[in-house]
């Protein structure tokens, strides 16, 4: 909320902020797996056990450590959907659709546009995703801009439309087979997966590529995208106009309205830009992680995403590790399946970080408030 | 022409209630709550779960009233959850609804893997009897949600109490210079509309059909939002929408139209939902303090 206020502080001060947001945010995922034992308890399985599982699935070892970033790509783009919106302060639950709108996209270019050489035909589905994606934010963008309609509620329509028009018309219509898919897409439009890497000519020789030549490893370049989106994001928020004025528009609408900034063209644009950013993750998962567009393949990933970014404390970086961790998350619950642990555990664990972060955060308000109140007395 | 013919059978209109109750019940709740100025998109998550505890209630005891009453109790205590989160500790009322939303999906598949070790359909469970209406069987809970909606628009409209919950809606601290004690009773909404969410869950799974499914909810918590959205915040107005998107859902499936996609026409509550909401056709107003938690001695 006072973000317009701290960039003035020093960076003492900044250091000490953000070592308290970490505190919190680390506070809450104990207190989240601490809860979780009971409901390992409940299942009548040893807490050790499962959260050994936990971790030698996700970051037990480097392989797995890749694989909880691939889990992570998604998300991380997801939560940066909720996340740039709620700088202008704009609630953006519509990362499932978008993420969905972009993912058929990019399957549909994926396999129905042939002939186009490699590179180019990645780049042209990816740029099909990011376009879908985009639309489906310009529209709750231009209606709370112009109409005001909530935003919360017209994303939350454009998810069930988006699923509507791609998992169930869009296959039924251009699906091939029984399969509940798109069919699978040319290799000319798979995205380069890690394990790829030391086959390729030039890179191949690199010194220690082999390490990601591992098989059965899925992270793909979307991660790298990821990375670069965390950066294009934080230079957009605080080195540019654009993103002054986004915040300024989040913080005060009507003061920043009044210091001439457009508060239409900054909701529109966060809108755009954020449904762009999920459009990437569907693109991410449809090219490269499943090489197709498949019924279930969201996965409840726009939900999960606005987790990321609550817990992110909607900073690109805090995004990223945010990310990593839900993703480590959901591929330890894997390996919790396998030894015969629900790894529904994990869903519930992020549900519960969720009410966690949610709560502390007021805790923390609340503190604060009553340290004001002494001062002022 | 026979397609027009089919999609106004009486058949059709009729069955388009049983489609509509889970709809109309937690488009009532949502009416109830976003009056008294909470937001919930948690409706969702509170039906998925009371239709996991109605299975559950009616299996264990062998009757399935006992059923609706713990689908009651789920949706309450997953209300809870929200009231106290957002109401008495004033956290994001979005956020924590999403997280009850997940929470729901990953505790009921957990159930269902804890206490009858499948992953997908639990065993059968006793099912609420059907009642015969000009040849349409219709299960209690239809009839309960029908009786539902000029109680609520009484409560609302005609007693002092529905009064102070509009009044906090709209202007809190107003409400609250009156000695109205604003958060209990948003406390008390939310608690309301997670019982009707939690009963409409019954009917999903108890009522029409005798087991839990996952995810059987299947978005009908957010289509009875909308529903409430377009009936603008009126029970009679949402018992009118949930009505028209019962019957988008009952022709999507019964009627076989050569011109447009059936998957389209489920779309549609969705889509009128938006046009309404941005007022292309009557705007939809929400009442004024949604969403914004209430602190007592500021504004």
């Amino acid at each position: 909320m006072s973000e317009l206020q701290t960039t003035k502080t020093d960076a003492g001060g900044r250091l000490i902020n953000i070592l308290i947001e970490l505190g919190f945010a680390l506070f809450s995922i104990v207190i989240a797996l601490l809860v979780g034992i009971a409901f390992i308890l409940l299942a009548g399985e040893s807490p050790l056990d499962a959260y050994h599982a936990l971790y030698i699935g996700s970051i037990g070892s480097w392989r797995e450590f890749l694989n909880t970033l691939w889990r992570a790509t998604p998300l991380i783009f997801t939560g940066f959907a909720l996340a740039l919106p709620f700088k202008a302060g704009l609630f953006n639950i519509g990362g499932e659709g978008q993420l969905l709108v972009g993912g058929f996209a990019a399957g549909f270019v994926g396999f129905y546009f042939t002939g186009i050489p490699g590179g180019l035909h990645v780049a042209l589905a990816i740029i099909a995703a990011i376009a879908a994606g985009a639309l489906w934010g310009l529209i709750p963008g231009i209606l709370k801009a112009y109409k005001g309609a909530h935003e919360v509620i017209t994303t939350i329509m454009l998810n069930y439309i988006a699923i509507q028009l791609t998992i169930r018309y869009g296959i039924e219509r251009y699906r091939i087979g029984g399969r509940q898919a798109l069919p699978t897409i040319q290799d000319s439009a798979k995205l380069l997966r890690f394990n790829d890497l030391a086959e390729l000519p030039v890179v191949g020789s690199l010194p220690f590529i082999e390490a990601f030549a591992l098989p059965g490893l899925r992270l793909h370049f979307n991660f790298i995208l990821a990375l670069l989106a965390a950066l294009f994001l934080w230079y957009l928020l605080w080195k540019t106009t654009t993103g002054y004025e986004l915040r300024a528009v989040g913080f005060n609408a009507s003061a920043a309205e009044y210091g001439g900034i457009s508060s239409k063209k900054t909701i529109i644009l966060s809108m755009v830009i954020a449904g762009a950013l999920a459009g990437l993750a569907g693109a991410g998962e449809a090219l490269g992680t499943h090489h197709t567009f498949m019924s279930g393949m969201d996965a409840g990933l726009g939900f999960t995403g606005i987790a990321v970014a609550l817990l992110g404390r909607n900073h690109p970086f805090g995004i990223v590790a945010a990310g990593i961790l839900f993703g480590a998350l959901s591929q330890g619950g894997l390996e919790m399946q396998f030894v015969g642990i629900p790894s529904e555990i994990v869903t519930i664990i992020q549900a519960l970080v969720i009410f966690f972060v949610a709560g502390l955060q007021m805790l923390k308000w609340f503190l604060l408030k009553q340290r004001e109140k002494g001062e002022a007395e | 022409m026979e397609t027009i013919a089919q999609m106004f059978t009486l058949p059709l209109l009729l069955i388009s209630f049983r489609y509509a109750t889970p709809l109309i019940l937690a488009a009532l709740g949502g009416v109830f709550n976003e009056r008294s100025g909470v937001i919930n998109i948690a409706l969702e998550g509170m039906m998925l779960f009371g239709a996991f505890a109605a299975v559950y209630g009616s299996g264990v005891t062998g009757n399935p009233w006992i059923g609706v009453l713990y689908s009651i109790g789920a949706g309450l205590a997953f209300a809870l959850i929200l009231a106290i989160v957002c109401v008495t500790f004033k956290a994001d009322q979005i956020v924590v609804a999403t997280g009850i939303n997940i929470f729901a999906s990953g505790l009921t598949i957990y159930f269902l893997q804890v206490l009858y070790g499948v992953a997908g359909t639990s065993p059968r469970a006793p099912r609420l009897p059907s009642i015969r209406i000009l040849g349409m069987r219709y299960n209690p809970i239809t009839l309960i949600a029908v009786a539902l909606v000029p109680i609520v628009w009484f409560i609302l409209f005609k007693t002092p109490w529905g009064l102070r919950i509009r009044s906090i809606g709209e202007h809190p601290s107003a409400a609250d210079t009156l000695g109205i004690n604003v958060n209990r009773y948003r406390f008390i909404c939310v608690l309301i509309s997670g019982a009707l969410a939690g009963l409409a869950g019954a009917h999903l799974s108890i009522g029409e059909f005798s087991a839990f499914v996952r995810e059987m909810s299947q978005g009908r918590g957010f289509i009875a939002l909308a529903a409430m959205i377009f009936g603008k915040w009126h029970p009679v107005g949402a018992f009118g929408a949930a009505l028209l998107f019962g019957y988008a859902e009952a022709i999507s499936i019964r009627v076989d139209f050569a011109f447009i996609p059936s998957e389209l026409i489920r779309a549609i509550p969705y889509v009128l939902t938006i046009i309404v909401l941005a007022g292309f056709i009557g705007k939809a107003i929400p009442p004024k303090a949604i969403g914004k938690p209430y602190f007592k001695g500021e504004d």
